[in-house]
């Protein structure tokens, strides 16, 4: 044998414990959609594990013709667009003045990531909602998280690094601020700007604090919240009251539990390519920034 | 910042310069106004914490009553029980859940399999993106005494099946090990890029040295990265009392409340489900209060160590 190979073997160890800890991170979500497909008895007598037993699509019928579960998924799809929208014209508009060197930006700065260090808590956020008349509203979804300080301050950074020439020669041509930061500065930071987007869909869709604890009113249940209760058994008899087996209850449950969870998850798996792409890259710069 | 602008419109004596800046005063306006809104006003209703608050006469009418409620509060049992279990749990993280990211990094760093690396490495990733509510869902499943794989396999190697998250013991057990299966991969990325920074002139030099692999494991990857583990460490130790409250209110249930409850989930059950508000503004307060020392020890900890601060 070769050096190499036996350098190549001696590595083999570090292969398999390495492919056994990816593995483990991602059976159980297997198992998930398997048991989501899965037959009922297949799955009361252990037989389920990591492929479907008695295939069929029963349990995803049962999703999505429930009214309330659609009602949950419009809300969730609501807030995630809106509130991604209103978060990416917040942030640029705010880190853009933040990025020139305007008289009290030290302090403005400090005023914002203090807010990072230092918060109200549960109890003051929950009557400051109140008070402005959000509670039970969709907007008590979407504007308590308007902001992502971190986010703020990625843009801002990667707002500094634009060359001044170009705002130079755009405000020779007339441009004013506003028409430089759309004009100018907008598409040439396509790219993060994406990347914060859906760092600010992927927190919105999967928020769940401030859903339960800002809404009362089921009809702006969330699909986090949808999925909460449904674990906890609430809607156990709600989503499968028209069997009147008590065993085949149970048994409807798992599966549809199971595709409930892999509905929730497919805007996930669907833009995760892109998520781990750019998040990785978004640890990166937290990590250079401290 | 524009010096050749800012000259050339002096010297023609017109003061746009100045109209310029008003823009970016106005464009800053809907973000003041956001973290003021959002932020500093649960600030500002902090001072709850010194009222006994009342829901009908609202927060200005309410009586002061100074530091009455934190008295209450620590003539509470309660209150030992959650602080203990935050502590608890978080000290336990750290043991079991702090070195696996960095054993994790280091055993990416021997394989030099591109495809084998990026492959694993999505995998490890993908826990992190689902919610807690979500992994909690699956965790439950998973383990479920009767349709659970994991007891499935229990049961076929011919042992009783184990109430993971029914019995005390084995929840801490699970929200340990759950606490690790979602972020191992992902918080070793700041490991991976740490050890991927070194430079490679100081393996070759090891080399020539006479160096095996253990050898540069000890010698360089790790006095390498010692200052990213010390800063990592510290941030962790500063956030000992802080606590998420998503990881531990999804796998809690009644069976398990002594061992299970900490102090975000106390918080909202008591406040929020108990209308006991004033109480718990206190004790959020006071968790706020050591949570902000406890990061400028950490910052002053690290920068005297020599490493750039978080602040």
């Amino acid at each position: 044998m070769s050096k190499g190979m036996i350098e190549k073997l001696k590595l083999l160890p570090i292969y398999i414990l390495i492919g056994f800890i990816a593995f483990t991170c991602v059976t159980p979500f297997i198992t998930i959609i398997a048991t989501s497909f899965s037959g009922h008895s297949a799955i009361l007598t252990g037989k389920v594990g990591l492929w479907p037993v008695d295939f069929h699509i029963n349990a995803y019928k049962a999703v999505l013709m429930d009214a309330k579960f659609y009602r949950s998924l419009m809300v969730t799809i609501f807030v995630t667009v809106i509130g991604t929208l209103l978060n990416l014209c917040l942030t640029a508009l705010t880190a853009y003045p933040l990025s020139k060197n305007i008289k009290g930006r030290k302090y403005i700065m400090t005023f914002i990531v203090f807010t990072m260090l230092f918060s109200g808590g549960l109890i003051p956020n929950y009557f400051n909602v109140r008070q402005l008349g959000l509670l039970d509203t969709v907007w008590a979804l979407i504007l308590p998280s308007g902001i992502s300080t971190f986010n703020l301050i990625i843009l801002r950074t990667f707002f500094m690094g634009i060359p001044k020439e170009l705002e130079d020669a755009a405000f020779m041509d007339g441009a004013g601020q506003a028409r430089i930061l759309w004009k100018v500065y907008v598409p040439l930071s396509k790219t993060v700007l994406l990347t914060l987007g859906l760092f600010y869909a992927v927190a919105h869709w999967n928020s769940y604090m401030n859903a339960m604890i800002y809404i009362r009113n089921s009809e702006l249940y969330t699909l986090q919240v949808r999925l909460r209760q449904l674990v906890m058994g609430d809607m156990a008899t709600q989503l499968t009251g028209s069997l009147s087996n008590e065993d085949q209850q149970v048994l409807v449950l798992e599966s549809v539990k199971a595709a409930i969870v892999v509905v929730s998850t497919i805007p996930i798996i669907a833009v995760y390519p892109w998520l781990q792409k750019y998040f990785v890259k978004g640890v990166m710069i937290g990590a250079l920034k401290g | 910042m524009y010096p050749r602008t800012n000259t050339r419109l002096v010297k023609s004596g017109v003061s746009l310069f100045k109209d310029k800046n008003t823009v970016l005063y106005i464009m800053l306006i809907p973000g003041i106004i956001y973290y003021i809104a959002f932020h500093y006003m649960p600030m500002y209703g902090l001072l709850m914490a010194f009222k006994d608050f009342n829901i009908f006469l609202g927060f200005g009418e309410s009586p002061w009553v100074g530091l009455e409620n934190f008295k209450i509060l620590l003539g509470m049992d309660d209150i030992y029980r959650v602080v203990y279990n935050t502590l608890k749990l978080n000290l336990l993280n750290l043991f079991c859940g702090f070195p696996m990211p960095i054993i994790l990094a280091l055993m990416i760093n021997e394989v030099k399999n591109r495809h084998f690396n990026k492959i694993s490495q999505s995998l490890l990733y993908l826990p992190h993106f689902f919610s807690w509510v979500i992994a909690g869902s699956i965790i439950s499943a998973v383990l479920s005494t009767s349709t659970g794989m994991v007891n499935n396999i229990i049961k076929f190697l011919g042992h009783e099946p184990i109430y993971f998250l029914g019995d005390e013991g084995w929840w801490v057990f699970t929200y340990v090990i759950s606490g690790i299966w979602k972020d191992m991969g992902w918080n070793s990325i700041i490991y991976v890029a740490a050890i991927s920074n070194i430079d490679p002139q100081l393996y070759d030099a090891a080399k020539v040295d006479g160096a095996n692999r253990i050898h540069s494991l000890f010698n360089v990857t790790l006095p390498s990265i010692a200052g990213t583990i010390c800063t990592m460490l510290i941030l962790q130790l500063g956030k000992l009392l802080t606590i998420g409250f998503e990881h531990p209110y999804v796998l809690q249930n009644p069976m398990v409340y002594k061992v299970s409850e900490v102090i975000s989930t106390y918080i909202y059950k008591i406040g929020i489900e108990k209308a006991q508000y004033s109480l718990t503004t206190a004790m959020g307060l006071f968790q706020s209060v050591v949570g902000l020392i406890m990061i400028f020890l950490a910052n002053a900890l690290i920068k005297k160590m020599g490493e750039e601060g978080i602040l």
